[in-house]
């Protein structure tokens, strides 16, 4: 009995190797499930943080809630999973999640080696310093000597070492898991400088007991391209995901907003507006989407612009005039039309 | 008597051994075709997997490698693996010691007559045993040790040795004058050899008059002022390297940093809690008929305790020793919580996303692991077989 029982083990596990997923598209796989997984940080404010209620919120969130209102015409059907900077890609390559909007910085051995695909930047960052204004510092370069709280497995860590490197100057990494942890770090002196992209730098300052007291320093020391990324092997599933982040930037650029967006679907007018908002052409068709996907996007999520003050301006990251500017007005976010 | 052949069909003999070799095929058929399946996945979702990153030039940097130096810029993918293991194996060896010591103390205190006493050990075992490791980590590194301890500039100071929000910093000696050196290690040496002949001395001595001689506070005595009187009259062969604040850390000497110290501290008291118990049940275990038969022949409490009672609460105490052992080398990992770099939070971690290659690096730690448990049990199984009662 004993060995009929190790034998049926055996030929089943046996049986569960071979059992290769044959993949559906993820299109399908999304629509059929009813949900899209995103992975998000889950603890950024500015990009995906959970507010009072309970919702994820954030740029980055948001980008989660357009695709999944192109895709299922519902922006509310996505599942936020929470991961740190070690389990994204293996969770975007294993499947576990559709889209990772995670301030993930695009970068050629990511794009290359790691079977992921980068489509479109919701935030164009740079790496900077934050210190503690009694300590007198006001330039990067003093920063020889320092021990510095940085979250492990980043391009920031990657990024500092090619700094202090390059300027030879010498430092003591202090590597934590997660942001947050990164922030108790700094606050409880066990380092004198705490280094991220800006934008991070200024939401975490405003989740310490004294804002104040901090100072970020004015040096970017590099280039962090933050944007959605998804799973190799999945062209059309690419183009949904790249699109919904363009249409959020073609809305704001051609002036739709979630509150105006009905009036000029009955009255286009300009007919880039008309086939941006669903009125005119067949976007969706080509995409595999609903004729009304990017009135869905527009409608329930809003325009970049209106993401952006929702989400980034309380942080304390004034837009106007930076790079996450409109190229048309001195910044560099600039979307291939929808047509 | 007639020999009947059994058919070899009913040998049971070669009947097992054809189950075995069938079973033992199947498994290795399972192995290879999970290896088959993940590679051809990894392939087919264009993720690149090779081990040539080994030898690539690591393009972060380890702040703490006491062990192996660390060259932004020379230090290769493999050696930071090394450094990781180092890491983990500096802490693993510290957490036994520390949580040995400490477990046996509370172990006994708990079984103190002293009714506060035991109380107290009881409060402390039961505390420190049923919370989360991962949270008391963190308690004691984020909640005690950061928000008590000084900024550097504030250190605390004792002589030479600073303590700060960085960890403790420590003088280092190193050796200037290799000839005066070399002597005072030879002089150290011939007293070693002059103490345990002493010892032996002593030992055949008691064995004959049964006087006992407090040979080890001799030897200790002898020993320390030999070394230091031979050190003087050298003229110091040892220097030392003294830390120095710079403008942000101190400079110089050594360092324990805090992260090793909370990780060791919480380590060292979770696990102890659970060695005091196992030290609890094997005193226990003895029975009160060898206390009251060692009573009778005349041996004072001491010598209970000493003859008596340890030899046989061992062989009760050891086995689930050996996997609280195992079970802090493996705790160990919680490290990345606190910063501290072991192997986990360096290559598990840091090389895995910097690299990607999730397949090879998550192996090779899991091996890393395998064989620290392996290696750890086999030394105390061995030990474990001395203790045990001998039967002839």
């Amino acid at each position: 009995m004993k060995y009929v029982t190790s034998l049926v083990t055996s030929v089943a596990l046996a049986g569960i190797a071979f059992a290769t997923s044959v993949s559906a598209s993820t299109l399908e796989e999304v629509q059929n499930r009813g949900e899209l997984r995103c992975g998000v940080s889950g603890g950024v404010p500015g990009f995906s943080a959970p507010n009072d209620a309970g919702k994820m919120v954030g740029i980055d969130a948001a980008v989660c809630d357009a695709v999944a209102a192109a895709v299922l015409g519902d922006a509310s059907k996505v599942t936020y999973i929470p991961l740190n900077a070690k389990e994204r890609f293996t969770a975007l390559s294993s499947g576990e999640i559709d889209v990772l909007s995670r301030n993930t910085t695009h970068t050629l051995t990511r794009e290359a080696s790691l079977g992921l695909n980068f489509t479109y930047y919701n935030y164009i960052d740079g790496q900077g310093f934050m210190v503690m204004k009694d300590a007198g510092i006001s330039s990067a370069l003093e920063l020889d000597g320092a021990s510095i709280c940085v979250q492990a497995g980043t391009t920031t860590e990657l990024n500092m070492a090619d700094y202090f490197r390059n300027n030879n100057m010498d430092y003591t990494p202090v590597g934590y898991e997660t942001s947050t942890q990164t922030r108790e770090g700094f606050e409880g002196g066990a380092c004198d400088v705490l280094t991220s992209d800006k934008s991070q730098l200024a939401a975490l300052s405003t989740e310490m007991a004294d804002p104040s007291s901090i100072l970020i320093l004015p040096e970017t020391i590099s280039k962090e391209p933050l944007g959605p990324v998804v799973a190799q092997g999945d062209d059309q599933w690419m183009d949904i995901v790249a699109f919904t982040l363009y249409a959020l930037i073609n809305a704001e650029e051609l002036g739709v907003t979630s509150a105006n967006i009905d009036d000029l679907v009955a009255n286009p007018g300009n007919p880039s507006v008309g086939r941006l908002v669903g009125a005119e052409g067949d976007t969706g068709e080509k995409l595999g989407l609903a004729a009304d996907w990017s009135y869905q996007v527009i409608k329930q999520v809003g325009n970049y612009g209106e993401i952006y003050e929702a989400t980034v301006e309380p942080i304390g990251i004034p837009r106007a005039g930076s790079v996450n500017d409109l190229w048309t007005r001195g910044g560099i976010l600039y979307a291939p039309p929808i047509r | 008597m007639s020999k009947t052949k059994i058919p070899f069909y009913r040998n049971p003999k070669i009947r097992s051994l054809f189950v075995q070799i069938f079973v033992l095929s199947l498994v290795s058929f399972l192995i290879f075709s999970i290896y088959q399946t993940t590679v051809s996945n990894l392939i087919e979702r264009g993720i690149q997997t090779s081990t040539s990153f080994f030898d690539d030039v690591a393009p972060f940097k380890i702040g703490f490698s006491p062990f192996l130096d660390f060259d932004l810029g020379k230090t290769t993918y493999i050696e930071v693996f090394y450094i990781g293991i180092l890491n983990t194996i500096l802490i693993a060896i510290l957490g036994i010691i520390a949580s040995t010591i400490l477990g046996f103390i509370v172990g006994i205190v708990r079984l103190s007559p002293n009714w506060l006493a035991s109380k107290c050990a009881l409060v402390y075992i039961e505390v420190f045993r049923n919370v989360p490791l991962l949270l008391q980590i963190m308690f004691w590194n984020f909640a005690v040790f950061l928000a008590t301890l000084p900024p550097p500039k504030k250190s605390i100071e004792f002589g030479f040795l600073y303590l700060n929000s960085r960890g403790l910093h420590t003088p280092i000696p190193y050796v200037e004058d290799e000839l005066r050196f070399n002597f005072w290690i030879f002089i150290l040496l011939m007293t070693a050899v002059g103490c345990i002949f002493l010892s032996k001395w002593a030992k055949k001595s008691f064995e004959h008059t049964g006087v006992k001689r407090p040979v080890f506070f001799y030897n200790f005595l002898i020993f320390t002022i030999l070394a230091t009187l031979s050190y003087l009259a050298l003229g110091g062969p040892l220097e030392f390297d003294i830390p120095v604040l710079g403008k942000f850390n101190f400079k110089g000497g050594g360092q324990l940093p805090l992260p090793l110290f909370s990780l060791w501290f919480a380590l060292t008291i979770y696990t102890s809690a659970f060695i005091a118990e196992n030290v609890r049940a094997g005193i226990s275990s003895v029975s009160t008929g060898q206390l009251e038969a060692a009573n009778s022949i005349g041996l004072n409490r001491t010598q209970t305790i000493n003859m008596i009672v340890i030899p046989q609460a061992m062989r009760v105490i050891i086995p689930p020793t050996i996997s609280q052992f195992l079970n802090l080398t493996k705790n160990s990992s919680l490290a990345v919580a606190v910063g501290y770099e072991e192997i986990v939070a360096v290559w598990a971690g840091i090389s895995l996303n910097q690299t990607g290659q999730a397949v090879i690096i998550i192996a090779m730690t899991i091996i890393v692991y395998e064989c620290m448990s392996l290696f750890t049990s086999f030394m105390l199984n061995m030990y474990n077989r001395k203790v045990q009662i001998t039967e002839r």
